[in-house]
């Protein structure tokens, strides 16, 4: 089945500029999304995880310009968002949309929630005034509110409420491409429940299509179709959410998922306890960025950047940046803790 | 499993009760708790935010603020009454027998001091230890928490060290004077997963070769699972179940944390649908004066909506706060509570499992 492309990022680059030293010229570079390249189809949700400082959010608000990306493509239906004027950006922000992290946060505490949802339908004018306010008290039922709560102020409503408001806001301009920006971290375990079966159905309903930016593997399970993960600005593996979870490629992505602690106390894995901290994004190690941490480093990974490739074991467009894939899977490479 | 009659209880909560003040009235956050820990032994306290769980911890310590009074219950430390100590009792306690270890680092660490001198200013006013000898000591206890080059560690400031680093060096304070107990409240809460399995691994290591008892506290299952030997769960204010940790796992009687397991993302197994838990926790100045769970609960009668149920302890030693395991109970024998099926203990059968 052949899917459409709705979004492609091409080579996107994201440098901060560190000032500082005489005359405050810039120093160095935070180098927090370096060149990474991925697509996205039509109705489906592609999840972007990670630890913090990867990459995973600057990503998410590079490809709707809410910084402007050093470098790189964002193809939206094959225009380039990244070379649109501001002005011209505006009207793609109606076709992309995002909700963060915390709903306390991320709504004007003055405006009720009626007047958040119509301030969105008016700036990109989705329907005439006089339907607006009807719009948004169906909006608050579609995401399991009630009209009469239209009126209120975000205060009144529990974290969970509020999400869905952020929800609610989301869709009132109709988008085809919502990011969620760790958007159920935040709530409690069974609150998230009840947000992410409420995004599940919303995509149904509405063919939405997610990127879904997580640092939390067991969402990212449950929500997502295929998986990006990041370390250090770079992607060093995608696939298809089994593929992932069931095949790691990656000594990084196989790490990772082991340190997770599973909720039952019989299962016992074998747990890869990767030594030190994540090294800083100003100055990232050369070649590949996981070597100074990765059990199976040689001198090659040192200076050779690994490219995202497919070994033969593995499902096409399941990828990963890795030397010795065929060596670690034969057991050709020990690691060395 | 419970726990063993000759087991060296360490800690006991009986029935704590703490009330905050506020300008709207009383807040009941911690209402009727109550668990035992054995020595050598990990308890975690688990729950959603709002559930008490961080308050309880502060009230053994007795570390409220200043609105914050404890009305009602005792906190037995080797058979001692803490809550009847005098405040330099407590003061000689605190960091020395039972010491704690906070969420955010960065906030408990000291940012004008450097680690050294802040692991010293216990070891100095515990064990009256020279500040030379303080010195040594603390980069002793640096290397045992796996701080790497310990010595130069020791002169840094908490800012320049990362996360997990800094976790360590609380970990490390903690440790100073060779605790009996240790209360951990949310202490990976705020780190990457890779950094809070090299911190998980670090307390159980400790706690191995140093004999201490550990109370968790945390929201995270998947966390409590790894690292506990019984848990407390806790709703509202209220421990609402105790049990051993496989129990709670696989048997959980309540309908709580039925719902609270159902309702988790899992990342090791494929689940099809999500089953949540409808509404929210009640507002702490409006919370029933019935089961607390009653308003959200699939199983709940009229019992349950008219009157609070207690902990009553089963068989095999653990506590269950819910009607469904009481005598009074007048619904279903057979109640199916998210898609599970428990047995009333009313109908004649014992609080088994089908299968």
């Amino acid at each position: 089945m052949a899917k459409k492309e709705l979004l492609k990022v091409e080579g996107l680059k994201q440098y901060f500029p560190i000032k500082g030293g005489f005359l405050g010229r810039t120093t160095n570079y935070v180098k927090a999304v370096d060149d990474i390249s991925f697509s996205i189809f039509e109705g489906e949700t592609v999840s972007i995880v990670g630890e913090s400082g990867c990459g995973k959010s600057t990503t998410g608000r590079a490809i709707l310009r809410l910084e402007e990306p050093t470098e790189g493509k964002v193809e939206f239906r094959g225009v380039d968002l990244a070379g649109l004027s501001k002005r011209n950006m505006r009207k793609y922000r109606k076709d992309l949309q995002i909700i963060f992290q915390d709903p306390y946060a991320s709504i004007n505490p003055r405006q009720t929630v009626a007047s958040v949802l119509t301030e969105a339908m008016e700036i990109q004018k989705v329907l005439p005034t006089n339907k607006r306010r009807a719009r948004a008290e169906e909006l608050l039922e579609t995401v399991g509110l009630l009209p009469y709560q239209a009126d209120r102020f975000p205060h009144e409503f529990s974290g969970g409420q509020r999400q869905r408001i952020g929800i609610a806001r989301a869709l009132s301009v109709n988008p085809q491409l919502i990011i969620c920006d760790e958007a159920v971290s935040a709530l409690d375990v069974s609150i998230q429940a009840q947000v992410l079966n409420l995004l599940e159905e919303l995509q149904e309903e509405f063919q939405l299509t997610y990127l879904f930016i997580s640092h939390d593997l067991g969402v990212v399970r449950h929500i997502s179709d295929r998986i990006i993960v990041m370390y250090l600005g770079k992607i060093v593996e995608i696939a298809d959410k089994y593929s992932l979870f069931e095949n790691p490629k990656h000594p990084y992505t196989k790490a990772l998922l082991s340190a997770i602690p599973i909720p039952d106390p019989d299962k016992k894995k074998e747990r890869i306890v990767l030594k030190g901290d994540v090294p800083s994004p100003i100055d990232p190690p050369s070649g590949c960025r996981f070597h100074t941490r990765c059990p199976y480093a040689t001198a090659k990974c040192k200076v050779e950047v690994p490219e995202l490739r497919t070994a033969s074991s593995m499902k096409p467009g399941h990828e990963a940046a890795c030397h010795y894939i065929e060596e670690i899977e034969s057991g050709e490479k020990q690691p060395n803790y | 499993m419970s726990i063993p009659v000759n087991q060296e209880i360490i800690l006991e909560v009986k029935n704590l009760q703490t009330i905050f003040k506020t300008d709207t009235g009383d807040v009941r956050a911690v209402d009727g708790v109550s668990f035992k820990l054995p020595k050598g032994k990990t308890i975690g306290i688990v729950g959603e935010s709002g559930s008490g769980k961080s308050i309880t911890s502060l009230s053994i310590m007795r570390l409220l603020a200043s609105n914050g009074k404890i009305t009602n219950g005792e906190v037995l430390y080797k058979g001692e009454d803490l809550l009847k100590l005098s405040e330099s009792q407590m003061r000689k306690l605190r960091g020395n027998e039972i010491s704690m270890i906070f969420q955010e680092p960065m906030t408990s660490l000291n940012p004008v001091y450097t680690v050294g001198q802040q692991i010293s200013e216990a070891l100095m006013l515990h064990q009256n230890m020279s500040k030379k000898d303080a010195f040594i000591r603390s980069v002793e206890l640096l290397k045992l928490v796996g701080i790497p080059s310990p010595d130069k560690r020791v002169k840094n400031y908490p800012f320049e060290l990362s996360g997990g680093m800094r976790q360590r060096v609380m970990i490390a304070m903690s440790l100073a004077c060779d605790p009996e107990i240790l209360i951990a409240d949310e202490p990976t809460t705020a780190l990457d997963v890779t950094i809070q399995a090299q911190i998980l691994e670090l307390i159980k290591e400790l706690q191995d070769r140093l004999g201490m008892s550990v109370i968790f506290i945390t929201h995270d299952l998947g966390v409590v699972a790894e690292t506990c030997d019984y848990v407390a769960v806790m709703y509202a204010g209220q421990v609402v179940e105790y049990a051993d940790i496989r129990t709670l796992f696989h048997e959980p009687k309540l309908p709580y944390t039925i719902g609270l397991l159902k309702s988790l993302p899992r990342h090791d197994i494929e689940q099809d649908k999500l089953q949540p838990i409808n509404g929210n926790v009640p507002s702490p100045h409006e919370m029933p004066v019935s089961c607390r769970f009653s308003p959200r609960c699939p199983a709940a009668t009229d019992l349950c909506r008219a009157n609070m149920p207690q902990l009553e302890t089963d068989e095999n030693g653990n506590q269950v706060r819910c009607w469904i395991y009481t005598d009074e109970w007048t619904g279903e024998a057979e109640v199916d509570i998210y898609g599970e099926k428990r047995i009333a203990k009313s109908r004649g059968a014992k609080t088994i499992l089908p299968d």
